[in-house]
């Protein structure tokens, strides 16, 4: 039996609009609950003060340290590499195998579990050479961790650059760096900078390749070399331990207001860009 | 004695083992503006593509036989493909405005160059823009963004952009076939103008532009040159059966 295109089409409507509300339901539900439960929390004097008692009772102001540090550090190392990575990888070279074999890599490196990340972070940076539990281990893990995801997305939108942009570029005597300076980089810029605000927001929130490489200390932290908490390992293990509750949500609450303020000013600085250019 | 810009000797191009052009020899004389005729797939594209090694870009071509530029042979190993693009400038059938403004785009190519003196290219823009019959239509908003020109307008602004490279010929691959009669007449009118400074080279489905602008008038069928000559022996006496086909309309 035939069903009227004007009935599918109402159906189609009703599923595709169905999820979209369930999807957007579950997200609001979340954050929510988490803001509900920990804003009454923060305050000041939560955000600027040390804990005392294991977290029981005071702040969380070293793992605010933490979590900004660990990610910029990560940050600074797997940008360029990434990009100038996928840039390479999409400009530079023919399709052939080894591109192939190196994409397929890719792809397998970004779908590792984190933990396994923190297992080679402790390993490698730990103790083969000798970083021991610090801030340099956390980031160079972190880093290695968001690479695959950097280099793909920052492909991606290389690869949605119109491909006649190329072409009238090189037709008026450009070199293939000065193609990707002048036209491919900053066409390819908002994908670009979508793939590293995922990569903030995963190592913002990381918790297992952190914890095995960075460590636990609810010290300020002096150098690199130093131990750090960030607020998701404090969040584990205040939860975990059946620490504080209170002082659990209260984090969490912090963390999902962090991820959300990067979000917004990274969106904020690009739309200011997009329209400086057109 | 005539001036000749390029020597093409015995020119065989493959596309993936498929021969698309068959030994293809003759010269293009300068400062004249030849059109190259000939139904799509007669390989007239690709021909012109290889004037400035644009089809280098794609995978899987292969090329034989000699195209010379000033008697040096383009396709030779240690042959500098940037600085061929700077001398063989060309503008595609598609107008393609890069994302930036009309200024920006005109002084693209001189910019590359290394060419930053604020003064030089200001008189480069108003050249360029002018030569290309576009400057009185933008020249109060040339910070504004080339992408917001019509069709006919990014079309010339691409001819402008080609000129302020100062390049020594110019490649037009079917440049009107979007455009309105009244903006395809304007390009015509600049190549016209063009062509006591520049070699033009001007491929077109168009065979009444091909009539109206050109000198000479090559045609193409099937990857071969079946006929050149001048544009007015072509259109009233063609030599070959097939050329007379063609232009009176029998196929294609």
């Amino acid at each position: 039996m035939r069903i009227h295109p004007r009935y599918t089409q109402r159906g189609a409507v009703a599923v595709l609009g169905g999820a979209t509300v369930l999807t957007l339901m579950i997200l609001i539900f979340i954050i929510v609950f988490i803001l509900e439960k920990g804003l009454p929390v923060i305050n000041l004097k939560f955000l600027t003060s040390n804990p005392e008692d294991m977290g029981r009772a005071g702040g969380i102001f070293p793992t605010l340290i933490g979590t900004i540090l660990l990610p910029v550090l990560a940050i600074i190392i797997a940008t360029p590499l990434g990009i100038f990575t996928s840039v390479y990888l999409s400009e530079y070279t023919k399709e052939n195998k080894a591109t192939r074999i190196i994409r397929f890599g890719t792809d397998c490196l970004a779908g590792i579990p984190s933990i396994i990340f923190g297992l080679f972070g402790y390993i490698f940076f730990v103790i083969t050479l000798g970083f021991g539990w610090s801030i340099l281990s956390g980031g160079l893990t972190l880093a290695v961790m968001i690479l695959p995801t950097i280099i793909r997305t920052s492909e991606e939108a290389i690869k949605a650059v119109p491909k006649s942009y190329r072409e009238v570029s090189f037709s008026l005597g450009a070199t293939s760096w000065q193609t990707v300076k002048k036209v491919i980089l900053p066409n390819a810029l908002p994908g670009i900078v979508t793939g590293i605000m995922l990569s903030i927001g995963r190592s913002i929130g990381e918790t297992a390749a952190v914890i095995f490489t960075a460590g636990s200390s609810l010290r300020i932290p002096n150098s690199l070399f130093d131990s750090t908490r960030t607020m998701a390992v404090h969040f584990y293990i205040l939860a975990r331990e059946g620490i504080s509750a209170e002082n659990a949500y209260g984090t969490a609450a912090t963390l999902i207001i962090a991820v959300l303020m990067v979000n917004l000013s990274a969106y904020w600085l690009m739309n200011r860009f997009i329209s400086k250019r057109s | 004695m005539m001036n000749i810009k390029f020597h093409i000797q015995e020119l065989n191009f493959y596309f993936n083992n498929e021969k698309v052009l068959k030994g293809i020899n003759f010269e293009i004389p300068a400062n004249k503006i030849l059109g190259i005729i000939g139904p799509s797939g007669s390989g007239k594209t690709t021909f012109l593509r290889a004037l400035n090694r644009m089809n280098d870009l794609e995978t899987g071509t292969r090329i034989e036989g000699k195209i010379l530029l000033d008697n040096d042979d383009i396709y030779r190993a240690d042959y500098d493909v940037v600085a061929l693009r700077k001398k063989v400038g060309m503008v595609f059938a598609m107008p393609v405005p890069l994302p930036m403004s009309i200024y920006e785009n005109v002084v693209y190519g001189p910019r590359l160059s290394g060419n930053n003196d604020r003064i030089r290219l200001d008189e480069l823009v108003e050249k360029s823009l002018t030569a290309a019959y576009l400057w009185d239509e933008v020249k109060d908003r040339l910070k504004t963004s080339g992408m917001r020109l019509s069709g006919g307008q990014q079309q010339r602004l691409c001819l402008a952009r080609v000129l302020a490279m100062e390049p020594e010929a110019i490649l037009l691959d079917e440049p009107s076939s979007g455009l309105d009669p009244i903006s395809t007449a304007k390009i015509e009118d600049a190549l016209t103008e063009l062509k006591k400074e520049y070699t033009i080279i001007l491929v077109t489905n168009n065979t009444k532009q091909a009539a109206r602008v050109s000198d000479n008038t090559a045609f193409f069928l099937m990857g071969e040159l079946i006929e050149i000559g001048s544009t007015e022996q072509i259109f009233t006496a063609p030599n070959k059966i097939e050329t007379n086909d063609y232009i009176t309309g029998r196929f294609g």
